[in-house]
């Protein structure tokens, strides 16, 4: 006995919508999912005509789905953008491979060009490399802090106007929890903006704010999106797993939870006498930091010279303090707390966590992105224009 | 009596729990209740997951975050656990769990 669809009365429902409970059919749902992101569009003023946007793209189901809506979309209401994808790769041996296969796929079924860049192009390193030299303890650390800069390091290479990245509702609903089971105030405080953008930087959105996983996840199955999923093979089942698991837990019984926890987040005010971390810029790479050097300088310093644990959160012990006062390695705050969760959404596109700001200029010597003229120290960063750069 | 045929598919990254393999023929033994999805989900944990149930099972439903459809309708329509299978049913379990 087919339940009838709740919205246009005619067809049989297929699904039964988690925010709002109806049940629909195929075609009033893929009509309700659309309307709402145009919506959330139009509302927040994502875009403005000209506009170009680089889409995070990972070949997973959010970024998959993202860039089929962005096509249709602005086909459709005629936003005049020029799009295209924009893929990080990890260099990680297996774990990318298929999914920038599925990128590519993408970009041939949807006619928008794609641009992958490399841990290897943006920073020197590939995560198979990091690993070998640090070992898989603290790997994600590194991961986490490069995929947050890399999509802005990525777009200011490209020179475009917009990033959009696929974040659902659920991603950040559970990134406000997060920031709360962490403390971590100054995130809490701006993890729901829809964008994010500081004076220089590129401004980054959010269109799959109000949108349920759950209704991405069955829009690239009755679309028959082409999406691939996967977990990370360096990955430890860590704080954020837990964290999920709770959210999934409560939605299951209250399915507006995501939605609250959200509507939470974007009322929350801050008492005014709680401190915040000053934000500053990098004085390396230009990229906010509320330290001298940002988290990823920090890490890659540690890296070149051979000391790959300065700025892992175990600098404490032995003559690691004075390395770190010896190179002037002030590390910055302790993000991600060397956790990076069981799901790497890549492409840089999420881990769900509020990514910093870029303030991207491009010192077009290296791939710091300084607004100056010239990086401080140019010999420890990559040369952008060695021969193996992908040519754009 | 014979066997229940029915057609599994795992996606989405479910997959990787039960060898990888995306679509698995399967017959049910006969038994005198009809089947329902809450046994199905019983005979998957205990016939087909290779690894790590707990990323599947929790308690006597799928664990919260995978999806299931029977014939390409989300079974939160049909009843969920004490839906009743038919013969030559589809069913799929979707993970959202599993980044891309």
């Amino acid at each position: 006995m087919p339940v009838e669809c709740t919205l246009c009365h005619q067809r049989p429902a297929v699904l039964k919508r988690p925010k709002t409970s109806q049940a629909a059919c195929k075609e009033c749902f893929f009509q309700a999912v659309e309307t709402e992101v145009h919506q959330t569009i139009v509302t927040h003023g994502l875009f403005t005509r000209g506009d170009v946007v680089a889409i995070g793209a990972s070949g997973g189901k959010d970024s998959t789905v993202l860039a089929y809506l962005m096509k249709t979309l602005n086909e459709r209401h005629d936003y005049g953008l020029d799009l295209f994808l924009l893929s990080i790769d990890e260099g990680i041996t297996g774990y990318r491979d298929d999914s920038l296969e599925t990128v590519r796929r993408n970009e041939r079924q949807y006619g928008i060009p794609l641009k992958i860049l490399s841990y290897q192009d943006l920073y020197g390193w590939t995560m198979d490399r990091i690993v070998a030299t640090i070992g898989r303890r603290n790997n994600c650390t590194f991961c986490g802090v490069f995929r947050r800069q890399a999509l802005d390091r990525g777009a200011a290479m490209l020179g475009v106007d917009k990033i959009v990245t696929g974040h659902n509702a659920d991603d950040i609903a559970e990134t406000v929890l997060m920031n709360i089971l962490r403390g971590d105030v100054a995130r809490l405080r701006r993890c729901t903006a829809i964008t994010t953008s500081s004076e220089g930087a590129i401004p980054r959105s959010k269109p799959f704010k109000y949108t349920y996983e759950k209704e991405i996840v069955m829009y690239a199955y009755f679309k028959k999106l082409d999406y691939f999923s996967t977990e990370c093979v360096y990955s430890p089942n860590a704080y954020r797993g837990h964290a999920r698991t709770y959210l999934k837990d409560l939605e299951r019984i209250r399915p507006s939870t995501i939605i609250d926890i959200i509507h939470s987040g974007d009322s929350l005010a801050v008492k005014g006498d709680v401190k915040m971390p000053v934000q500053g810029t990098c004085s390396r790479c230009g990229y906010i930091s509320s330290q001298i050097l940002c988290k990823a300088c920090v890490l890659l310093e540690g890296l070149n010279r051979g000391l790959p644990r300065v700025g892992i959160g175990k600098a404490t012990g032995g003559n690691m303090s004075a390395i770190v006062k010896k190179y002037g390695l002030r590390e910055e705050e302790e993000e991600e707390k060397g956790e990076d969760g069981r799901r790497h959404h890549g492409g840089g596109e999420g881990e769900g966590m509020e990514r910093r700001k870029g303030e991207m200029g491009g010192c077009g010597s290296c791939t710091c992105d300084s607004k100056k003229r010239t990086c401080r120290d140019p010999s420890t960063l990559l040369d952008v224009t060695r021969p193996d750069r992908p040519e754009f | 009596m014979s066997e229940l045929r029915i057609h599994l598919e795992f996606s989405g990254g479910a997959e990787l729990l039960v060898g990888k393999t995306k679509h698995h023929d399967i017959a049910l033994p006969h038994q005198p209740h009809p089947w329902s999805l809450r046994q199905l989900i019983a005979w998957i944990r205990d016939n087909l997951l290779k690894e790590r149930a707990e990323l599947f099972v929790t308690g006597e439903s799928v664990r919260p975050g995978i999806l299931v459809l029977v014939n390409s309708t989300d079974w939160e329509l049909l009843g969920q656990l004490d839906y009743t299978l038919q013969p030559n049913d589809h069913v799929i379990f979707i993970s959202t769990l599993h980044g891309g």
